[in-house]
């Protein structure tokens, strides 16, 4: 896997704790919710350091991949509303019956709207990748003939993703509740 | 605004409050997995943990935490993060803060040299305690000459003390091939044009040249003689071999601690060497003159620091006192030896190998393989 699509990187190669923890909070201080950044050290004390400090503050720890000497980060900004499952839109799935209903051989367009990065670290097979941010220009893409399932981590952006697309003109359009976080089926990792 | 100093305390200063059983409050800000795995203790010292990476917004919750009246000392992995966290807490007006000099690599690296005796014959035994990882390792000096057992990958200790006393190092002994830290023995018989001593049941797949260790082929140390004594033992390894010196002291490797026995299974053949073990803990031992000094390649837990810092226990107490050696059944024994054990030290396959020749890695990865406790006894303290 090279060259995720991030929002922002951050070169902390060469610096030793706590330099890379102190430099990735005020880097994601300026990004936007849902964003991600691509931190690169060399530290190996950086690993279960920023791991623990994502799980502390709630921002999304995505993946590690080691090239070399670096140690490549990807963490996502986290909005704290996020975390709440806000959901409004009506038209829901388990990701127990989308597991039934691929392992009964059924062709599902499943179209999962994380960050490049989160795809790439784990998705349901098949699943097509578009992030929320870029499905207004990629609707070209889907066929509003369709049917479609949306998912993200959480549930919370593919609820977002659901509404544009029922007012873009998709009627068939189901959200998987809950998201990969609730995902214990097949998943596929981008290498 | 002034800046508030923070002084940095070293390895050997902390080894001071240890030995001294004195009263430090520690605040280990490293994530919690490294805490719990691995930390500094003694009688004297209270720690607890809270990572740097929770301190960054505010100071306040680690201030609170923290003794009125103490010294304070802040330790991380390699000192960067202890510092930053140390400054924070002077800041906000905290006196007496301290930080660990090399944090948590610089105390698995530290050797405390403690002197054990003057021997029969003008020379001296000092023993190195290696107090971050409890590695124990030995110099017998006499006449100009020495001989290191056991010895540590860092060097410098030793060459010191050498340079100290104008020795030249003749020999250098590992009672074992060790699984949890990794030999300086080569690079010391080689840097001395010493002689290289393991035990040869140890050594069949070493890829370097050395001298066999057997009974009855003693070493001798100086002019005078300081013979050391080589008894097979086997059991923590199947070569595992004992040294008796100037018919005083028992290097008894990892075979008997001073508060528990070694471990069988760390070479994968914990069930092939039970009886070796015990055979030699309950027999081989059991005939060897009780005034004898038991100085171990380990300890566990600093109640086996003695005054001075030092390892050491009579034969004859031990065998009243560690109960290691009151297991009366062999089942009960077998069990003791093979089940329930602490886990296995870090990297131990690929520090045999290193300890073997097999493999070669940089310094910084030797480093990282070390890190953690010891654990080469049966018994968890």
């Amino acid at each position: 896997m090279s060259a995720l699509k991030v929002d922002q990187v951050l070169d902390c190669k060469g610096l030793a704790c706590p330099m890379p923890v102190v430099r990735t909070k005020k880097t994601l201080e300026g990004l936007n919710t849902g964003e991600v950044l691509e931190i690169m050290a060399t530290d190996r004390g950086s690993v279960a350091d920023l791991q623990g400090w994502a799980k502390r503050t709630g921002h999304q720890y995505i993946g590690l991949k080691e090239s070399g000497q670096v140690f490549h980060h990807y963490i996502r900004k986290v909005d704290p509303t996020e975390l709440k499952e806000a959901v409004s839109y009506p038209h829901t799935i388990t990701p127990e019956e989308v597991k039934a209903r691929l392992s009964q051989g059924e062709a599902l367009h499943i179209v999962d709207v994380r960050e490049p990065a989160e795809f790439a670290f784990g998705h349901i097979p098949g699943a097509l990748s578009i992030p929320v941010g870029d499905l207004d220009n990629r609707l070209d893409e889907l066929d509003a003939s369709d049917s479609f399932i949306i998912v993200c981590r959480s549930g919370y952006r593919s609820d977002l993703a659901c509404q544009l697309l029922e007012e873009k003109g998709y009627h068939k359009v189901k959200n998987m509740v809950h998201g990969m976080n609730a995902w214990d089926g097949d998943i596929l990792i981008n290498d | 605004m002034t800046t508030p100093t923070v002084t940095k305390m070293s390895a050997k200063e902390v080894t001071r409050f240890i030995i001294g059983k004195e009263a430090l409050f520690i605040l280990d800000v490293r994530n919690e997995d490294a805490y719990q795995d691995w930390k500094i203790e003694g009688e004297g010292i209270v720690s607890i943990n809270i990572p740097y990476y929770e301190l960054l917004d505010e100071i306040e919750p680690a201030l609170k935490q923290l003794p009125p009246e103490q010294p304070v000392l802040v330790v991380c992995a390699k000192e960067g993060s202890s510092q930053f966290v140390a400054e924070q807490l002077a800041e906000a007006g905290r006196k007496d803060v301290f930080y660990l000099e090399g944090g948590m690599k610089g105390w698995s690296e530290y050797l405390e040299p403690v002197k054990i005796a003057d021997l029969s014959q003008g020379g001296e035994l000092y023993q190195f305690v290696r107090m971050g990882k409890g590695c124990l390792s030995y110099m017998i000096i006499s006449e100009g000459e020495a001989a290191i057992i056991d010895s540590a990958r860092m060097t410098d200790a030793y060459q010191q003390l050498l340079a100290d006393k104008g020795a030249v190092l003749t020999h250098v002994m590992d009672t074992h091939l060790h699984a949890d830290h990794i030999s300086g023995g080569r690079t010391l018989a080689a840097k001395y044009d010493a002689q290289y001593h393991l035990p040869p049941k140890d050594a069949e797949e070493v890829t370097f040249d050395y001298t066999k260790l057997v009974e009855g082929s003693n070493i001798v140390v100086g002019k005078e003689e300081i013979i050391v004594q080589p008894i097979y033992t086997p059991g923590h390894t199947i070569g595992s071999t004992s040294f008796i010196i100037d018919d005083q002291y028992l290097l008894s490797g990892d075979i008997l601690f001073i508060e528990s026995i070694g471990r069988p299974d760390l070479a994968g053949l914990a069930e092939d060497w039970v009886g070796d073990l015990r055979e030699t803990l309950y027999a081989r031992y059991k005939q060897l003159p009780e005034h004898l000094m038991v100085l171990p390649a380990h300890f566990a837990s600093p109640s086996e620091l003695g005054e001075d810092g030092r390892v050491a226990g009579q034969l004859g107490v031990l065998y009243q006192h560690n109960p290691g050696l009151h297991i009366h059944d062999e089942e009960e024994f077998r069990r003791t030896v093979t089940e329930n054990l602490p886990p296995q030290p870090h990297a131990y396959q690929d520090i045999r190998k290193t300890n073997m020749g097999k493999l070669e890695p940089d310094e910084d990865t030797q480093r990282e393989m070390e890190i953690g406790p010891n654990r080469c006894a049966v018994h968890d303290n």
